[in-house]
């Protein structure tokens, strides 16, 4: 076939530039809106995918790791007995107050993990090491949130809940989902900056022996360890993301903004690709009276709609990519997965054929005396 | 001999609104191959209309339409583009020609429709090109071209198709008198060389020269034709006047 669909686009330079533009619009709004959701959801369940994990032990019925109900911590040794068990070692995720220099107070949250243990402890630490938070009063805590806190270097002193804190690291993209930024601490010092009895902690996590099947050793400590709920991680971590991004209305709001952006973005495109095949109609009705059949025009129509897909795809994603680098040092994560990449590009290409076809329908409907008419 | 185009009792009203405004009514036109027919008439005679229904472009009203011996009158608009494709060329007034595309690639999309393809179609759209003399403008843009360089692209184009039928809509309109001679020695030669029939409406006075037949159409009707056809259909009207001046060759 002579390029008509390939030149036919080419051709106007000015058109193709709108329909470009248009696409281009609807693919980063899309995945932003969507990276966003992503990097939300990612975000909220960050601490329980990278405990290090196979089981969570909690309070009947917590809803999702901020909201954890103190139980003892006697429990953890009857945990460690359970065959199956690896390890096991306590955890607290709480809320508390965080004093600035200035004498104002910010909500944390308070991360307190057993240091010599490879569970909960924080990740990608660019200063100081985790082993630094064996003295007292340590923190570790993100580098995004050092003006929110009033922090600006390693060995400053701070006020938790009338207890001293000093930082002594920092990590880089560790987002909390809340206005709290995660402060990462010992065990012991985490009890005191929540408040919480030295006999008491919020989770217990547990690690597996090689080979542990989980569900087993998931019953056999529901059936031996009394008032408790256990968890996977993947159940928690699921459980945590579906109460802030659908229970809080915060996901469905950014969904909301994506579905937006998909239909914009389409009518967009829907509209520029109809005006292109108007301009073109004369010629489709010429095709038609020529001899052509029907599919003849409707495959130049979708070859013309899938080039505009393909060099709008690579054109948004070429922005996207670089909104999503530039939000690494935002307060709000984008994230593009490899997975959402190429699913954009099978949506562009559905958006863009389905405007397509918006204007396929004038064409079958296209009288081809259309030629004769001066 | 078989006629390429048979058209018998031949109506068409187009609807406008809850009326109906008729195009033509009832009629009669035989067209052999090897035949250059002229259809005349003022605007909105109808002459337009009966090239449409000629062409497959259009469906009747009623009658019958045969094209080749084949009745197309009851086709649907699945049906015609094939016979379109199979046995009818058209030269537009307009040229048609698809802009994005060279002379050559013009040539080449009618090869396409009919399944030439590659290296194959290039050399025949060549050949095409080079029988109306602008085998180099292969590679040219029709902006490139003059009116009558872009209507013998047009013939070219129609010929791709290797048609027994011809069909012309004031080809000549957009040119000046040598050019339009020129595209119209090409149509007789297409008539009598090539034995197509070819069918051309035209308000040029100037090419009536070429016709072998000259049908005059008014209010939808065949209102006079010269020469009087050697075996006229039983309603043809047989009367034959030519406009004033007009001598046939």
């Amino acid at each position: 076939m002579p390029p008509l669909a390939r030149r036919n686009l080419f051709h106007d330079k000015v058109r193709l530039t709108v329909t470009l533009t248009g696409i281009v619009f609807a693919v980063v709004l899309i995945v932003v809106e969507l990276g966003l959701f992503v990097g939300f959801t990612t975000t909220t369940s960050g601490l329980v995918d990278h405990s290090g994990a196979d089981l969570w032990v909690a309070s009947k019925n917590v809803p999702y790791i901020e909201q954890g109900v103190a139980f003892s911590e006697r429990r953890l040794n009857q945990v460690r007995t359970i065959p199956g068990v690896a390890e096991a070692e306590k955890y607290i995720a709480h809320w508390t107050q965080w004093k600035r220099p200035d004498g104002s107070e910010e909500s944390v949250q308070i991360v307190g993990f057993d240091v010599d243990s490879p569970l909960g402890r924080p990740w990608n630490l660019v200063q100081g090491r985790v082993e630094d938070l064996n003295t007292p009063d340590a923190i570790i805590l993100d580098e995004l949130y050092k003006e929110k806190l009033g922090v600006t270097r390693v060995g400053e002193v701070f006020e938790i809940r009338g207890h001293r804190a000093r930082v002594v690291g920092f990590t880089r993209g560790i987002r909390s989902f809340t206005t709290s930024p995660y402060v990462f601490t010992s065990f012991k010092n985490a009890q005191d900056f929540v408040g919480l009895r030295e006999d008491q902690t919020y989770f217990l996590l547990v690690k597996l022996t090689p080979g542990a099947d989980v569900e087993k050793v998931r019953r056999a400590i529901g059936d031996q360890v009394k008032d408790i709920e256990v968890l996977t991680s993947h159940e928690f971590s699921r459980m945590t993301q579906v109460y802030w991004m659908f229970t809080t209305g915060a996901g469905v709001a950014v969904l909301l903004a994506a579905l937006l952006g998909l239909i914009v973005g389409f009518v967009v495109v829907a509209q520029t690709i109809y005006a292109t095949t108007m301009d073109h109609l004369r010629e489709f009705g010429t095709l038609k009276a020529m001899g052509a059949a029907n599919s003849y025009v409707y495959k130049v129509i979708i070859q013309q709609a899938a080039m505009s897909a393909v060099i709008g795809y690579v054109l948004g994603m070429a922005v996207s990519s670089f909104v999503v680098r530039a939000s690494q040092h935002g307060g709000a994560a984008i994230l593009m997965p490899w997975q959402m990449a190429v699913g954009m590009f099978f949506l562009t290409l559905t958006m863009c054929i389905g405007a397509a076809l918006v204007s396929i329908n004038k064409v079958t409907r296209l009288d081809p005396a259309i030629v004769f008419k001066g | 001999m078989q006629p390429a185009i048979a058209v018998r009792a031949l109506e068409k009203t187009y609807t406008e609104g809850t009326a109906g405004v008729p195009a033509l009514r009832g009629v009669d036109l035989d067209v052999h191959p090897g035949e250059l027919v002229m259809l005349m008439g003022p605007s909105g005679s109808g002459k337009t209309t009966l090239l449409s229904i000629m062409g497959c472009i259009l469906s009747p009203t009623s009658g019958s339409v045969q094209i080749a011996g084949n009745e197309v009158g009851n086709l649907n608009e699945k049906q015609l583009p094939a016979i379109r494709l199979e046995h009818i060329g058209f030269v537009f007034q307009g040229f048609n020609l698809f802009p994005t595309l060279t002379a050559g690639e013009n040539v080449e999309l009618m090869l396409d429709l009919k399944g030439l393809r590659g290296e194959k179609a290039k050399n025949r759209s060549l050949e095409l090109l080079g029988q109306v003399g602008l085998a180099e403008k292969y590679a040219t843009f029709p902006s490139d071209l003059s009116g009558g360089q872009k209507q013998r692209v047009a013939i070219a184009r129609a010929l791709a198709g290797d048609p027994q039928i011809v069909l012309a809509d004031e080809p000549t309109a957009a040119l000046d008198s040598q050019t339009g001679r020129t595209v119209m020695e090409m149509m007789a030669h297409l008539a009598h060389e090539r034995d197509r029939a070819v069918v051309i409406v035209t308000h040029d006075s100037r090419v009536l020269s070429f016709a072998d037949r000259i049908v005059r159409i008014e209010d939808g009707r065949i209102a006079k034709q010269r020469p009087e056809p050697e075996v006229p259909p039983e309603l043809l009207v047989q009367s034959a006047i030519l406009p004033d001046g007009i001598q046939i060759a």
